[in-house]
């Protein structure tokens, strides 16, 4: 069996080797990739606009978009077919080429957010040191805890008052460099797909600012989603802790905390999505008023073959439905979780129509290619270019999540 | 003692200093701007006459062979189209399995293995097109491999280094002829060298001493003498999808506007 066959079906005529050869994990690419740009802009509005209302999301956002970063690169690894060469396109950059940029604009976003990182925790690095070197006789346990936390200070203690107000012109400094980086980030990948010029779907100079529109619609969502989760779990244990320990916050304050953070960071979301669906609809509407020769076959595409993907699920549940939800006015809890669980479906939709919708035609522009995703795998191919696949990419941000978050603490202020 | 302020601010100036310089190399590559400017050697160019191609699928089956496509599966470096025009106006193609058997049925095959009758009456014209990598002289596929493994020789043929490629199917993306597959045993891109190691010795492609009906030839553009070169400049040949500006060097005798 040749890649790609598994899950390609043809009808009429499509060119002997043409396949869906980019799948599900090239569909998790710029969604994982955007959900990184988005929380980071979220983060670096409070940060550098000075968004105060959005301080309670803030530090959250910036942890869990580094706990996304690597997580950014998994699909791609995962598609390759020399996943063990993966590490050549950071050894021989390649100029003329978009994916060679990867590493490149990659490594200095990780940069960047690990040098934000670095200065929002200084504090509670040096705090948590000093603490343990004050215990007597430290287990194991509390002697690797010292030793890691000693090494994240990287040698500066001093914790004066102006230390760390230079610590947060350092952050805001970072973060206004890493707004440019984290849309260049996400933009490049739209560019990825927009240089195609052998795709008619994806051959637009648009797409790269489509894609930060709606990574940052994605980004914003799924943090507001976790920030809601966590909260969750946190009312939880509070009501359980608050009968050893009185001082800790009460279900209550926690909960106008959250109602206050999602209510604020809604209003961003709504901002961003209006920008997304502004440009998306752009482009729909400006391929069918010029009707170039491959309109013909996108069209058949998009209103015959897509319809329910695009029009359905993308912008009926995803963009339509939330944007509505988001409106009413008195926004719960419940109806923000909602919300953004739909906006995340409809940015995963967006990206599903763009990758896969881009080869449901062939490049003979007289034939169709249609993608089943394959759900059991019974080989290694279907195992990594499926459902599973697919899941392992998804899941894995939130173990990351869960072991930074015991490092650098994201909810210690209100402790 | 170094601050750290100033040990920061002097380690990125030295990344950036030595990022530049390296990547200038990159762009001014001696070497290349060499391989750029030397005209002395030969341009592989192809030239195809629909006109005498019966649709056999002997040049199929040859290149299969010669360059180890495993002959089952289903993928080909070069196939042959079958081109049906109905007196409705309306145009069925088809290749089933690249043609590697030829067209063993008279029924357009439609996909799903359903085959679409044509009646006798109702056909206007009907030909074959043969199909391979066209060398583009402007390669997208080699603008667009994130490590160079697909790259163009001074004699103007595009190889695959399968010691080099990652196998993330860019190139496949961009080639706008649907020429690229992935080897199912290497697991690596793939696609018509014009058999290198063949003309690079003097000899013909397997394709073209595999059809024996003179539908395939190849030549030196380069050499003024060879026949192929006389017929591309004075005969009137064409390319297929100029417009993506690729400079295709495949040329057809006898194209019909058709052709996809
Ligand atoms: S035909 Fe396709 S594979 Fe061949 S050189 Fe041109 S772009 Fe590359
Ligand atoms: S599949 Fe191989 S040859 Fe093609 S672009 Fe990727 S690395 Fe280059």
């Amino acid at each position: 069996m040749v890649h790609g066959e598994a899950w390609t079906i043809k009808e009429f005529f499509t060119y002997p080797n043409e396949y869906i050869y980019w799948t599900i994990q090239i569909v998790m690419y710029p969604f994982m990739t955007g959900l990184v740009a988005g929380a980071f802009v979220l983060s670096s509005l409070y940060h550098v606009f000075g968004v105060k209302q959005l301080k309670g999301i803030a530090r959250f956002s910036l942890v869990f978009s580094f706990a996304l970063l690597p997580v950014a690169m998994l699909p791609l690894l995962m598609h390759l077919q020399q996943p063990l060469r993966g590490i050549e396109v950071m050894m021989t950059p390649h100029f003329t080429s978009a994916i060679a940029a990867f590493g490149i604009v990659f490594s200095t976003y990780g940069m960047i957010v690990a040098s934000e990182l670095w200065f929002v925790f200084r504090k509670h690095f040096v705090e948590t040191a000093l603490s343990l070197k004050a215990v007597e006789g430290r287990s194991a346990l509390q002697q690797g805890e010292y030793l890691l936390f000693s090494i994240l200070t990287l040698g500066a203690w001093d914790i004066s008052h102006e230390a760390l107000e230079t610590d947060e012109r350092a952050v805001k400094k970072l973060a206004a460099a890493g707004i440019p980086v984290a849309c260049f980030l996400h933009g490049y990948a739209g560019f990825i797909f927009g240089s195609v010029k052998a795709n008619a779907l994806w051959m637009t100079p648009l797409m790269p600012v489509i894609f930060i529109c709606s990574a940052v619609v994605s980004g914003i969502a799924l943090c507001i989603l976790t920030y809601i989760l966590t909260m969750e779990i946190r009312k939880q244990l509070a009501r359980r802790r608050r009968l050893a320990h009185p001082e800790l916050p009460s279900m209550e304050e926690l909960k106008s905390a959250e109602a206050h953070v999602v209510a604020m960071t809604s209003r961003y979301l709504l901002m961003f999505m209006v920008a997304a669906i502004t440009l998306e609809l752009l482009d729909l509407i400006f391929r069918g008023y010029t009707a170039v020769k491959s309109w013909d076959i996108l069209r058949s595409v998009i209103y015959e073959r897509d319809f329910v993907n695009i029009f359905v699920v993308q912008y009926g549940l995803g963009n339509l439905v939330p944007f509505v939800l988001f409106l009413i006015p008195g926004l719960t809890i419940r109806r923000a979780a909602v919300g953004t669980v739909l906006v995340l479906l409809g940015v995963f939709m967006m990206r599903w129509n763009v990758v896969i919708g881009g080869q449901a035609f062939s490049s003979s522009f007289s034939g169709f290619m249609h993608y089943v995703l394959p759900i059991w795998p019974d080989s290694m191919e279907t195992l990594k270019e499926g459902f599973f696949g697919a899941m392992i990419v998804a899941v894995v941000p939130f173990c990351i999540f869960y072991v930074l978050n015991k490092v650098m603490p994201v909810f210690k202020e209100t402790h | 003692m170094i601050s750290r302020r100033s040990f920061c601010k002097k380690s990125l100036l030295i990344a950036g200093g030595l990022a530049i310089p390296l990547s200038c190399l990159e762009l001014f590559d001696p070497k290349r701007l060499l391989a750029e400017k030397d005209d002395t050697g030969a341009r592989w160019v192809f030239l195809v006459d629909t006109r005498k191609c019966v649709g056999c699928g002997f040049c199929v089956k040859g290149c299969k062979v010669e360059n180890e496509v495993p002959y089952d599966a289903n993928v080909t470096r070069t196939w042959v189209e079958r081109y049906i025009v109905t007196k409705d106006g309306k145009t069925h193609i088809d290749s089933p399995k690249g043609a590697r058997d030829g067209f063993p049925n008279k029924g357009i095959d439609i996909g799903h293995g359903r085959l679409e009758e044509i009646k006798d009456d109702d056909i206007e014209k009907a030909f074959f097109v043969p199909k391979l990598c066209n060398q583009c002289d402007n390669p997208p596929c080699v603008q667009v491999c994130p490590v160079g493994a697909t790259y163009q020789t001074a004699d103007g043929v595009v190889l695959v280094d399968r010691s080099w490629c990652i196998g993330c199917g860019y190139c496949i993306m961009g080639c706008p002829y649907g020429v690229r597959f992935f080897h199912p045993v290497f697991h690596v891109a793939e696609k018509c060298n014009f058999c290198y190691h063949r003309i690079t010795k003097g000899m013909q492609t397997a394709c073209v001493d595999s059809c024996a009906f003179g539908a395939r030839r190849v030549g030196n553009l380069r050499d003024p003498e060879d026949p192929v070169t006389r017929v591309i400049m004075t005969e009137r040949v064409n390319v297929l999808k100029e417009e993506y500006g690729t400079k295709p060097q495949v040329f057809y005798l006898g194209l019909s506007k058709e052709v996809k």
